[in-house]
């Protein structure tokens, strides 16, 4: 049995459900996209071009959730269908987007630049319990506005899993495409076997910024998956308490639900988001709070109430180094994320809220997230009789460790984590050097590197990659890429 | 012929398959195969790579055991044959082993005796809550050459002092190489009551035995 977490009656989903119905008949939702407003209009929302406002009913709505689809799969570059979005799947991801690194000599958030990334890439490719890459890191020796494209075009030459990704301009999106299009072969084949999905990010409250909402409409036109990631900050830019803060998340993400539906009946679209408890004290948006782990809980079960796949933003840490805070923090959200199923989890290595990837955070969280996925997984009886059997046959003598019994089981029955975790006695620790666990991640993330194998692309995809980066690259004012670090 | 069953008995042991190895060492003897090739190119090489297999951490504690108990039930099969041939197999040392008076902790004790068989050592396991003359009487009934103490409390691992100068007085103290382990065991403990020696580990202590008495 997988353990059940449920922070919502079902009485109380409903009431979230029927004031999110609500909200986008009054006051609407803002919608900064003309072809959205369009395809609103024409679907028989009341809309207010003006104001750039739409008012939908929710039959409309109804209709859009009814048609997006409850599951759908990623890719990885093999055609292998690893990441299943849907029921209660649990993945994870690297926290996408982090704008600093933090230097594992220093220990101080610095710019990234190509090669920080493409470490990063290859990390998360040997990292068993991190199911698909993100566009973890934006490179700052690149121009500002390839930094979206630029990312996916160094994952794409470096890793195998899926990749979790994002667009930062409305123009960009089509090099993205033809990006993915280059490896998957074709569009037609990029739409059967996805092997990313982007994110698309409204504005608390209510609102759908031009950029984001043509993103999420031209991944649909295109059968790529999209990824909501709706941000109420509670008690600012949304209500303080927790269930109203989800009543505006659903409104949010029922209304992009609807839009990308109208633009392509059936794309898949995933009911995710990023909200935060605002902290009354420091203004801030803490991704370690029990009040953040609480909203993404619970409007994880309206997504799942509403028959659609899930994602969130948790497993991150608010603390600037990696400490206690960081491992308690990131342990609580990724452990909530893992009981309430939600499909794709994005948080790994992130910290200082959502500003910075580490690697050595990365390698510890993937030990947490190993314990959690162990955890979900439950009990299993294993045998019948489940233990009669094997007692009787032993008596009362306590020699199970040479049992073929427990060969057969343990490493089912228990996660066995990496030299990361100490579990050595006190002199074999200090034998190795009395470690702090972020010695010991420094350790992993050497030993993990020098396991890297690369990937399966050809260096004629390779210089085609290279070649629509280039030529976007010019278009702001760069002749010539970073050179691309060794595979 | 001979070869492949030699290299199915080690395999046996490396893919956890005791059964197998009972079965094929009492093949190879039925083949005419002998005894000493038995050991010396099926069993110990398949200790060798559980060894390092659990080393490299890609094998743990049950892998281990079940392999000794494996190589154990083998040696069960071979020695009558040795004994007929008037051969002697190679061996790394006799040791002693047991954990002290108050203290009925077995675990640790019996994985070092395992493991320290399954590494040619000829063991004899004199249980646990066990006082300083019977590890005594048992050194002098056997010749060992190491005597392994074990204990997991801070009080009982005072009893280790005691069975160190059991030997003393018995005047066989030179005989032999003791070794010290247990949780609260540290280095320095062992060096205070006149130990030979101390490991962390099961691994440890093998090595440990080898170094001193190999």
């Amino acid at each position: 049995m997988r353990p059940q977490f449920k922070i919502l009656s079902d009485e109380l989903v409903e009431k979230i459900i029927v004031e999110g119905f609500e909200l986008l008949q009054d006051p609407g939702v803002r919608v900064h996209n003309s072809e959205a407003l369009d395809l609103l209009a024409e679907a028989g929302a009341d809309v207010d071009f003006d104001s750039q406002i739409a008012y939908i009913p929710r039959d409309i709505v109804e209709r859009a959730l009814e048609t997006a689809p409850s599951d759908f799969q990623l890719y990885d570059l093999n055609g292998e269908p690893v990441v299943q979005y849907g029921g209660d799947n649990v993945q994870f991801d690297p926290g996408s987007a982090a704008i600093t690194v933090l230097d594992s000599e220093t220990k101080e958030q610095r710019a990234p630049v190509t090669d920080d990334f493409v470490k990063l890439v290859k990390l998360v490719e040997t990292l068993p319990q991190i199911d698909a890459q993100s566009t973890a890191l934006i490179c700052t020796d690149v121009p500002e506005e390839i930094g979206d494209l630029y990312r996916l075009y160094l994952a794409l030459n470096f890793m195998r899993k899926p990749i979790v990704t994002g667009a930062f301009r409305k123009d960009t999106w089509w090099t993205m495409k033809d990006l993915l299009v280059a490896v998957a072969g074709g569009e037609k084949e990029l739409a059967e076997r996805p092997i990313a999905i982007f994110d698309v990010c409204p504005s608390p409250p209510l609102l759908w910024s031009d950029l984001t909402c043509q993103n999420m409409i031209d991944c649909a036109r295109h059968g790529i998956p999209s990824e909501l990631v709706s941000m109420p900050l509670a008690g600012a830019t949304a209500p303080v308490t927790i269930a109203a803060a989800v009543v505006q998340h659903t409104a949010e993400c029922m209304s992009g639900v609807t839009i990308c539906q109208l633009a392509q009946e059936g794309a898949p679209i995933v009911w995710g988001g990023s909200p935060a408890a605002f902290d009354m004290r420091e203004g801030t948006t803490p991704m370690g709070a029990v009040g953040t782990w609480m909203i993404d809980a619970a409007y994880t079960e309206v997504g799942k109430a509403l028959c659609l796949p899930t994602h969130a933003y948790l497993g991150m840490s608010d603390a600037k180094v990696v400490d206690a805070q960081c491992g308690l923090e990131s342990a609580g959200g990724a452990l909530v994320a893992a009981l309430v199923g939600v499909n794709m989890v994005s948080g790994a290595g992130m910290m200082d809220f959502e500003s910075c990837q580490s690697y050595e955070k990365l390698v510890i969280d993937a030990e947490i997230i190993g314990m959690a996925k162990r955890l979900v997984a439950g009990v299993e009886a294993r045998d019948e009789p489940i233990a009669l059997d094997l007692m009787r046959s032993l008596g009362h003598r306590a020699d199970y460790l040479g049992q073929l019994h427990t060969a057969k089981w343990f490493s089912k029955e228990q996660y066995i984590p990496s030299d990361v975790i100490d579990r050595g006695s006190l002199d074999a620790w200090k034998k190795k050097g009395a470690k702090t666990a972020w010695e010991r991640a420094q350790d992993r993330v050497a030993a993990l590197l020098a396991t890297y194998e690369p990937s399966p692309v050809s260096d004629d995809l390779r210089s085609e990659l290279r070649t629509i980066t280039q030529k976007a690259a010019e278009s702001f004012g760069m002749d010539e890429l970073p050179p691309l670090p060794k595979a | 012929m001979a070869n492949e069953i030699l290299t199915k008995i080690t395999r046996s042991l490396v893919e956890c398959e005791p059964d197998k190895t009972e079965t094929l060492t009492k093949d190879a003897l039925d083949a005419g195969t002998e005894p000493l090739e038995i050991i010396n190119e099926g069993l110990v090489p398949g200790m060798e790579i559980v060894g390092q297999k659990f080393q490299a951490g890609e094998y743990f504690l049950p892998q281990m055991v079940i392999a000794a108990n494996a190589m154990q039930q083998a040696m069960g099969l071979l020695e009558p044959e040795l004994h007929a041939r008037n051969q002697v197999s190679e061996s790394a040392g006799t040791v002693v082993i047991g954990t002290v008076k108050g203290d009925i902790h077995e675990i640790g004790k019996s994985l070092v005796a395992t493991m320290l068989s399954a590494h040619g050592f000829r063991v004899h396991d004199v249980g646990v809550d066990v006082d300083a003359q019977t590890f005594v009487d048992k050194v002098k009934e056997t010749g060992a050459n190491l005597l392994g103490l074990s204990a997991l409390l801070t009080t009982t691992m005072t009893a280790q002092r005691e069975v160190i100068q059991a030997f003393e007085e018995a005047g066989i103290r030179d005989q032999v190489k003791v070794l010290v382990g247990g949780a609260p065991v540290t280095e320095e403990w062992a060096e205070t009551i006149g130990a030979d020696g101390y490991a962390e580990d099961v691994i440890g202590a093998v090595d440990l035995s080898k170094r001193l008495v190999g």
